[in-house]
């Protein structure tokens, strides 16, 4: 087991450093000099050559790299061009908003799309099966964003029971959890944000419950007089590494999906920082973020696969 | 068994006749077409499907105004003002033909960047999955790096950083599709490389090429394609995505998830019309992902 | 009807296979499976060698080391005299000699009608695909079963009977002289393996064919091999022929084998198995002789020395590489056996 876990965590190291030169490319992706971005369009020449210099633009470009990891490795994510306060900071202020959203969509959405799937793949063909599996497909092929668009419509305009939009009554930053007054504006974002992983959830638990129970060993469980209650719970345990590899990439979505749900509700979180990062052409932001969400992502999937490795006894052996 | 034998050693095989199948030669497509013809629900929405591409392909026989001509005076109206049949944008503009032309964009960027990564990606991986072990290991740990970005993540940094448009993309959702489908070649090619009929083929003196031109790409296309299937709904709906952010088309032209952007302004003003390119966006994924799972049930059968 | 094959290069005397102290270890993860340890055999033309052992005693790995399929780490192959991998390459001998997998579900792609399956092979090698089709119809007719009924047939539409006629047919097509069966009657029904049997039998007399006969059931091997070699743990334990093997078997493991058959006569009823416990892994095989953790007769020189084959001259030597069939062995039936 421990072998297993050492193996794992080496694995993910490389995948690190792969992530990290894609977040580095990205600038070169732009069309167009980098330097344009931090530059006015009158710069002398000049200031071009000293601007260059000073960012370093004028070494050959893995130098560049190793400079930027370097930094990036102290913690130093260069300053926001728009803003220009550190990168650091903004990062990892909207990464929590985001967090936020994430406490209470991931409880949710994986709570009820297990206990969904689980309820249809222990009745498979009964009317219960197809509601959720109706449900899980309908799930999966909302837009999101439009989902959001339409609650505000309903509860927002229509019926003015919930806020559109924002993080709070004063701003974000201070927002209180435990005031209704702040907490409703948590309530459409995380509605909006549970209903794919839902869907997704429960269409992956119904498949892999009503698979794990069409084995000879449920039958055998059985025909030794176990209980059906004590036979699910087998069956749930069975079925449990299948499901877990979804969560992990649910939860994935739901930071890196964030962006378009952040955008409906103006929800001041990692996604919508990438937006406006996106629109002010500010490459350090947009490095940093990116670079932030998918070394979590990593980190996700690093935890997923090891806790998979506790429920499945033959990928530890292996 | 003792040494009799059933027949005399020296009597000739019996040419069999009595054991030939009674049914009809299928081929394995002919027997897929089959249980599609027979399953309803996949030819219903079949069918709207080809009734989506056909009526965005035809857009300008179809649609009753152009969807350019804006109207400061008709500004999202309501329905069946003026014979506007679903009412008018927030610049004026007919909501139908807006609707009927931005199929032509949202569709292509669904659609495009799937092929593209079925055939990159499916390339990738039965090369890898017939390559040694050292260019397997590069290819898939290639591919593990940007498997490690979600999806919407990664589309939005490589559409974000290149600019937008439509053409990018269609690239950046191609580069978030391509290391699935590799996974899925790869995977398909490593499980048929170590059957017997492959053995065989080699034992024939069939080189590696020849190999896999008859006998691994006519089975890999199976899961190939399934999967392929399942991720054209993903696609329109993340390509419809960065529209929305403003990472696809521009405007004047019509999209379906441009136009939920632009006229999100007017929500309080015109709900209904705000939600419409919505209900185009939604119909078609869920139409387009019920006949996925109809296909991958015809043509997941254990024969 | 007697038929002389082009290709034939030394005649009768010359033996159509002699496999020299071939050797093929796998390395799996720090372990080493020592799958093919030494076997060293000829195989005459016109015979029937027939291969005997349990799991894990090499023989498929040493199917495939004839082939070439898998290349052997040490030893050599000389085909009718020629060298593989030096007078002879591995294409030109894989035009001459030919195997027959075992009927599982994977041995013909699904996707392909039976006749493109048999075809393949010819095609391969050079003919254009109408000469190809018309070569696999008539090897279709000589397996005993009808082209147009059974050609454009996909393998799930097939019984295990016919699947197998086709596997044969699938390796004729291309003109072996010599063919390597592999369990190839394993996975049939009784009735069906007859019928089988009798085919290959049939077809080698009228192709003049040279076959290689693998199996672990001992009455199929009795029946169809002019000589047997007995496998134990990528070893050769025993060789000579058929009749006199199965009539007094002169090593410890054949006669434990031969012994386990179940007889339908009550009085030869036996209270205790003759093999006690598992075959033990090619991974980690015993010292000195291989056998002995499960030998009756075991002693201190069968865990010191490996008792070599018996030095064998031709096709009615009877050899077995145990201690007790050589004298001056230092076992203490040396010599008797």
């Amino acid at each position: 087991m421990l072998g297993y876990i050492i193996r794992r965590i080496l694995f993910a190291i490389p995948i690190a450093i792969g992530v990290s030169i894609v977040c580095f490319s990205l600038v070169y992706l732009a069309p167009g000099d980098p330097l344009q971005t931090v530059l006015p369009p009158d710069a002398t020449a000049e200031t071009i050559a000293i601007v260059k210099h000073a960012y370093g633009f004028d070494r050959p470009i893995p130098v560049q790299y190793a400079i930027w990891l370097w930094h990036v490795v102290q913690g130093d994510f260069g300053r926001s061009i728009a803003t220009q306060r550190p990168v650091t900071l903004e990062v990892f202020g909207s990464v929590a908003n985001t967090a936020m959203l994430g406490l209470f969509s991931v409880p949710i959405s994986f709570a009820l799309g297990f206990g969904m799937g689980a309820v249809a793949g222990c009745f498979p063909g009964r009317m219960i099966d197809r509601i959720v599996t109706g449900a899980a497909v309908i799930g999966v092929s909302l837009p999101n964003y439009w989902l959001g668009l339409v609650l505000v419509i309903l509860f927002a305009v229509e019926y003015m029971i919930l806020p559109a939009s924002g993080m709070g009554q004063t701003g974000s930053a201070n927002f209180n959890l435990f005031h209704w007054s702040d907490a409703q504006f948590l309530v459409l974002p995380v509605v909006t944000l549970t209903m794919i992983p839902i869907g997704i959830i429960a269409r992956t638990t119904r498949a892999a419950v009503a698979e794990v129970r069409s084995q000879d060993f449920v039958t055998t469980l059985r025909a030794m007089g176990l209980g059906e209650g004590a036979v699910i719970r087998h069956v749930l345990k069975n079925a449990s590494p299948q499901v877990l590899a979804v969560m992990g990439l649910q939860f994935g979505y739901l930071m890196g999906g964030s962006i378009l749900v952040e955008t409906v509700f103006t929800w001041p979180g990692s996604g919508f920082l990438l937006n406006k990062a996106i629109i002010n052409r500010d490459i350090p932001v947009l490095q940093g973020t990116i670079l932030a969400l998918s070394l979590i992502f990593v980190a996700t999937n690093l935890v997923v696969d090891l806790l998979q490795a506790l429920f499945d006894p033959r990928i530890r052996r292996s | 068994m003792s040494e009799q034998a059933i027949l005399p050693v020296d009597a000739a095989p019996e040419v069999e006749v009595e054991g030939a199948p009674a049914t009809r030669v299928r081929s394995y497509w002919q027997s897929v077409l089959y249980r599609l013809r027979h399953d309803w629900i996949t030819m219903v929405f079949g069918a709207i499907v080809l009734a989506i591409i056909l009526i965005a392909i035809a857009a300008p026989l179809i649609a009753p105004f152009d969807p350019y001509q804006q109207s400061i005076i008709g500004r999202l109206k309501p329905f069946g003002w003026r014979g506007h049949p679903w009412g008018t944008d927030e610049l004026g503009r007919d909501m139908m033909s807006r609707l009927i032309y931005g199929g032509r964009i949202s569709l292509l960027m669904g659609l495009a960047p799937v092929l593209v990564a079925t055939i990159i990606g499916g390339a990738l991986g039965v090369i890898g999955g017939f390559a040694g072990r050292i260019v397997n290991t590069a290819i898939m740990r290639t591919m593990d790096v940007f498997y490690a970005f979600p999806s919407v993540l990664l589309a939005v940094a490589i559409s974000g950083a290149m600019g937008g448009g439509v053409f990018t993309g269609i690239i950046s959702l191609s580069l978030v599709f391509i290391p699935a489908m590799c996974r899925i070649a790869e995977t398909a090619t490593a499980q048929i490389k170590i059957l017997d009929y492959i053995e065989a083929a080699r034992a024939s003196g069939a080189g590696t090429l020849t190999i896999v031109r008859h006998h691994v790409l006519g089975n890999v296309l199976g899961p190939v394609f399934i999967y392929a299937s399942s991720l054209v709904s993903v696609s329109i709906l993340l390509a419809s995505g960065l529209s929305f952010l403003g990472l696809g088309v521009q405007p004047p032209e019509p999209d379906w998830g441009l136009m939920l952007s632009t006229l999100r302004q007017s929500l309080y003003v015109d709900p209904l019309g705000c939600a419409m390119p919505g209900v185009a966006i939604f119909v078609t994924s869920i139409c387009f992902n019920l006949v996925s799972d109809g296909v991958r049930s015809a043509m997941d059968v254990r024969e | 009807m007697t038929y002389v094959d082009t290709r034939d290069r030394g005649g009768a005397a010359q033996p159509m296979l002699i496999a020299r102290s071939l050797q093929r270890h796998f390395h799996v993860k720090d372990a080493v499976v020592r799958a093919v340890d030494g076997v060293s055999f000829t195989l005459y033309k016109g015979e029937t060698l027939g291969v005997v052992g349990e799991s894990g005693c090499g023989k498929s790995t040493l199917a495939r080391l004839l082939l070439h399929l898998v290349v052997p780490d040490k030893g050599e192959l000389i085909f009718d005299g020629d060298t593989v991998g030096e007078a002879i390459n591995t294409a030109d001998l894989r035009r001459q000699v030919q195997m027959v997998f075992q009927d599982s579900y994977s041995s013909l792609n699904p996707r392909m009608p039976v006749q493109d399956s048999v075809a393949f092979g010819p095609m391969v090698q050079g003919r254009k695909k109408s000469e190809a089709r018309s070569i696999a119809q008539d090897i279709l007719i000589k397996v005993g079963l009808r082209p147009d009924l059974f050609g454009p047939r996909y393998p799930h539409e097939l019984s295990g009977g016919q699947k197998q006629r086709v596997n044969i047919a699938r390796a004729l097509a291309v003109g072996p002289r010599m063919v390597i069966l592999d369990e190839a009657v394993s996975a049939l029904d009784k009735s069906v393996e007859a019928q089988v049997l009798n085919l290959l039998r049939q077809l080698k007399r009228t192709l003049n064919l040279t076959y290689l006969f693998i199996s672990h059931d001992l009455n199929v091997v009795r029946y169809i091999s002019d000589r047997v070699l007995v496998m134990y743990l990528g070893q050769v334990v025993e060789l000579g022929p058929a009749a006199e093997v199965f009539a007094g078997a002169r090593h410890p493991y054949t006669q434990a084998l031969l012994g386990s058959r179940l007889s339908m006569d009550a009085s030869r009823r036996i209270e205790s198995p003759p093999l006690v416990g598992d075959p033990p892994s090619p991974i980690n095989p015993p010292s000195g002789c291989r056998f002995r953790t499960r030998c009756p007769h075991a002693e201190d020189v069968c865990a010191a020395k490996m008792p070599a084959l018996e030095h064998w001259e031709d096709r009615a030597s009877h050899v077995a590489a145990c201690h007790m069939t050589t004298a001056g062995s230092g076992h203490s039936l040396a010599g008797t056996v």
